[in-house]
């Protein structure tokens, strides 16, 4: 019994002292977002309710921001280049539906990445809150 | 029911195209016994289905609550707009399986988002709804005291998701105020011979998301205990949701509901399948 006590607390310590990877690193860094980044814009293609916000916008420059700014909300190293969202999105008129729609989408290539259920809801914690400087401007 | 089992089938089958499903999945709840989307008994601020912004979903529900000397048979459907209004009808039929007989009450209710959103609004989703419920056959619950076969439910739910709470999962927290004369949720009339008032209860639901296709959780609602006759207690369950795809969900749980016209300790079973589109 005693032992089986300090093996249970061993192997607490041990998790607990292992170093959090951070939420850039649990995403794949460079290569993950990359990945992510791409699958995005995949989605967007084929997604005729959202893909016309997208009619005049050049793609490279908005695939190099997108995956910027992920990588640096991430804690990666990265320094996001853009305007703020509120600027870049004002006259576009984003929906509900539109944010629905490309939340979805990053749902769907997190989970075709593989990227654990615990770093998807980090990444959505920090995307959510921008609805209300994206949609409706 | 075979009715509601045919147009479930058929709508999954021949599930409409044209109908834009853009909410995340989940984030409609599911079907409430009382044909609000909620969990099973607590409605929330979640409107039915998949419905953004300028699109409309419609869903169907069978549910079953079977405890020690009762079963609860529920049937409903709903329309969504806008992921704004609500617009919903059931039918609940109550068999009173070792006294003998059946009660039963139609439920029409609707439901407005007035501020927030589930995801992605640090203010909660908040939603009024309110359920105009008329019991069919008043004779019984007039013999245990009951004042009115008809009664009006309103309240005002608030629903949030918290990402990443417990174990990286995300957490839906909802509290529901309810106005209400309701005896046993309206299937034992309104109001006492001696009360007409209206009582303020409060519900309240936790979900924790595992992942984006199953939920666990737990509900409590508080109830008024206003006939003479026999005591009514509060209601609570313990649920798993499984999100099949944006057209199917299936829950489970299991259920207390306490005393019911004098028949102590209601426990059992809580079966829904509802088809959304």
């Amino acid at each position: 019994m005693r032992w089986l006590i300090i093996l249970v607390l061993t192997l607490i310590t041990a998790c607990s002292q292992t170093p959090t990877p951070s939420l850039y690193q649990q995403l794949g860094g460079d290569a993950g977002i990359s990945a992510i980044t791409d699958g995005l814009l995949y989605e967007i293609e084929h997604d005729s309710r959202i893909v016309h916000h997208f009619a005049d916008t050049d793609i490279e420059r908005f695939r190099r921001l997108l995956a910027e700014q992920l990588c640096e909300i991430s804690g990666g190293p990265c320094t996001y280049t853009g305007g703020s969202m509120a600027e870049s999105h004002t006259g576009f008129n984003i929906t509900l539906a539109d944010y629905d729609a490309l939340v979805g989408h990053l749902i769907k290539v997190m989970q075709q990445q593989h990227i654990s259920i615990s770093a998807q809801n980090q990444l959505l914690a920090l995307l959510a809150p921008m609805y209300k400087d994206i949609s409706y401007r | 029911m075979k009715i509601t089992l045919f147009t479930l089938t058929a709508g999954l089958v021949f599930s409409c195209s044209c109908a834009a499903n853009s909410k995340i999945i989940a984030t409609g709840g599911t079907s409430s016994i009382e044909g609000s989307a909620g969990g099973g008994i607590v409605p929330w601020a979640v409107i039915n289905g998949y419905a953004s912004s300028g699109e409309m979903a419609a869903t169907a529900f069978i549910s079953r609550v079977g405890v020690d000397d009762f079963t609860l048979n529920s049937v409903g459907a709903s329309l969504a707009y806008d992921n704004n209004w609500e617009w919903s009808v059931a039918r609940q039929r109550f068999a009173l399986d070792s006294i003998g007989g059946e009660l039963s009450q139609n439920i029409i209710a609707v439901k407005y988002r007035l501020a927030g959103q589930l995801l992605y609004t640090a203010l909660p989703q908040i939603s009024l709804g309110v359920q105009y419920k008329k019991l069919h056959d008043f004779t019984l619950p007039q013999a245990v005291g009951a004042r009115d076969d008809s009664g009006l439910d309103v309240y005002l739910a608030a629903s949030k998701v918290l990402f990443n709470q417990v174990a990286g999962r995300n957490l839906l927290l909802n509290t529901t105020l309810r106005a209400t004369k309701a005896n046993q949720t309206g299937l034992l009339g309104f109001g006492s011979a001696d009360n007409n008032n209206y009582r303020l209860m409060f519900e309240g639901s936790a979900a924790l998301l595992l992942n984006y296709n199953v939920a666990i959780g737990a509900e409590f609602k508080q109830k008024p205990d206003q006939l003479a006759f026999a005591d009514e207690q509060h209601w609570r369950d313990v649920f798993v949701a499984w999100f099949v795809n944006k057209h199917l969900s299936v829950t489970a749980g299991y259920v207390d509901l306490g005393s019911i016209a004098g028949l102590n300790n209601q426990q059992g079973y809580y079966l829904s399948v509802e088809g959304a589109w």
